[in-house]
């Protein structure tokens, strides 16, 4: 059976760089981070003292109030997304024919934090019955099919910092395998409570200035929040009825390190990459782009450039590479999803996004990444990379339309 | 006041209604009242009334009366108790 070939019509997102995917672009082209002072928490001792919020946003602006009863704000995200890119898309999803798949790290834990507290803080007795339907994992793909009456496949997949690459490249497998024509992919994620950043100070990977990916000064990571959300849809009918193409989804790989729960490996990484090129059969050269996956941290960084490197031989030098985590922070299972749309819109505007707060290269970090400025470029094709705690890997590969 | 005006007023709360339009004798379909909502509304009672109501009580509630009288007989067994 011949696979069909899938295109991005729609893009959705909300994140620390505005409210929509117009405000994303302008920031990612003109190397605005979001990043700022943590807001929202006062815990004597707090080491994480800077954040990528969502800033200025009004849930009631988006939801009347007996829906938001339901919706953490995880799910919140996922919707504001979903509704832009399906708008963009002008497509009518409703039916069987269309499917969601969504990523998310810690699902409704902004929910759960709240309730634990008033448990073992106040011994409350009593919990709302929206706690659960809130706070499961795949709360915010159950609303995102309500919301649209999307009655073909609906799931969530869970693999921390990679979730959203992983649900993207499940969705494009349905539609290329004519299981479904259209879906809804990308991923959301909204972390902010004190439990989740008591949680990650304890990892100890957590920058206290900024996020300043392959940099010799980086010190960590800087979460984020938000959503990315993309409409995937068969090309020919996406050609059919006239849609816009922002680029090509062309290829998915994926691979485990099976090898630490925490730290990264150069082996896992340069296997997913290379098996997105096997399955967009592009040769290495082809690629002129990389979003990398470059949260900052020691071990990633070094990592990822070695992988790069590994596969890429010789081009590795001539390939811009930017983590484009340094503007909106790590927001976890939605960072594939955010970083799905940068990637997008680079090949689509020939506008290379930058590495914000680039200082000087760190030891062993030798490729272009494409420091502080954007740059303009015509690519013809992209990989964007993720790499979950765990060792799960996931790298698309998306050409330019044209 | 009233128990029926404390029932009316926490199920106008929950469900983001005007209380104005409810009465006794409304029922939850009307009120676009889903069973999730109903154990809402019954989580909130227990709260505003510090009473337990038994999962198999909950079950048969489909109006405001009904809910009424449910809550009455036991905050009625509840002074009983502690008589």
């Amino acid at each position: 059976m011949a696979f069909r070939r899938v295109v991005v019509t729609g893009l959705g997102v909300i994140s620390a760089l505005g409210p929509d995917t117009a405000a994303f672009r302008q920031a990612l082209q003109a190397g605005r981070s979001g990043i700022g002072e943590l807001e929202g928490f006062s815990a004597e001792g707090l080491s994480v003292k800077v954040a990528a919020q969502v800033r200025d946003y009004d849930p009631a602006r988006h939801f009347d109030c007996k829906r938001l009863d339901l919706l953490d704000r995880f799910s919140q995200f996922a919707l504001v997304a979903a509704r832009e890119a399906v708008t963009h898309a002008g497509l009518e999803v409703a039916g069987d024919r269309a499917g969601v798949v969504l990523g998310t790290g810690m699902a409704g834990q902004t929910t759960e934090d709240e309730t634990y507290f008033g448990l073992y803080a106040h011994n409350q007795k009593r919990f709302s019955p929206f706690v659960i339907p809130r706070t499961m994992a795949n709360a915010a793909s159950s609303q995102v099919t309500m919301e649209f009456g999307i009655t073909g496949p609906g799931l969530t997949v869970s693999t921390a910092c990679a979730a959203a690459t992983h649900a993207a490249g499940l969705a494009f497998g349905m539609i290329r395998s004519g299981q479904v024509d259209a879906a809804l992919a990308g991923g959301s994620e909204a972390p902010f409570c004190l439990g989740s950043l008591r949680g990650w100070e304890g990892v100890r990977v957590m920058a206290p200035d900024t996020c300043r990916p392959f940099c010799f000064d980086r010190r960590g990571m800087v979460l984020g929040e938000g959503a990315g959300v993309v409409v995937l849809e068969a090309e020919e009918r996406a050609r059919a009825r006239g849609a816009p193409i922002y680029a090509e989804l062309a290829g998915f790989g994926m691979s485990s390190d099976a090898g630490h729960i925490t730290q990264p490996s150069e082996d896992g990484p340069a296997r997913a990459m290379q098996a997105a090129l096997r399955d967009a059969s592009l040769s290495p050269e082809a690629v002129g782009y990389i979003n990398a996956h470059g949260t900052g941290t020691n071990a990633n960084d070094l990592t990822e450039t070695r992988a790069i490197r590994r596969i890429f031989g010789d081009h590795a030098g001539r390939l811009a590479v930017s983590s484009t985590k340094s503007m909106h922070g790590h927001a976890l299972g939605a960072s594939g999803g955010l970083e799905l749309v940068a990637t997008v819109l680079a090949l689509h505007h020939g506008v290379l996004p930058p590495t914000a707060n680039f200082t000087r290269p760190g030891e062993g970090c030798d490729l272009d990444y494409v420091p502080n400025e954007a740059r303009r470029a015509q690519v013809d094709a992209a990989l964007s990379n993720s790499f979950a705690f765990g060792g799960l890997n996931a790298v698309l590969c998306l050409k330019r339309w044209a | 006041m009233d128990l029926a005006q404390r029932v009316i007023a926490v199920i106008a709360k929950t469900q983001h209604l005007d209380a104005a339009k409810i009465t006794v004798d409304s029922s939850y379909e009307e009120l676009g009242i889903d069973s999730l909502d109903g154990v809402n509304i019954l989580f909130a009672l227990e709260n505003e009334l510090d009473i337990s109501i038994p999962d198999e009580a909950a079950k048969q509630i489909r109006g405001v009366r009904h809910t009424v009288e449910g809550v009455e007989k036991l905050l009625a067994e509840k002074a009983a108790g502690a008589a």
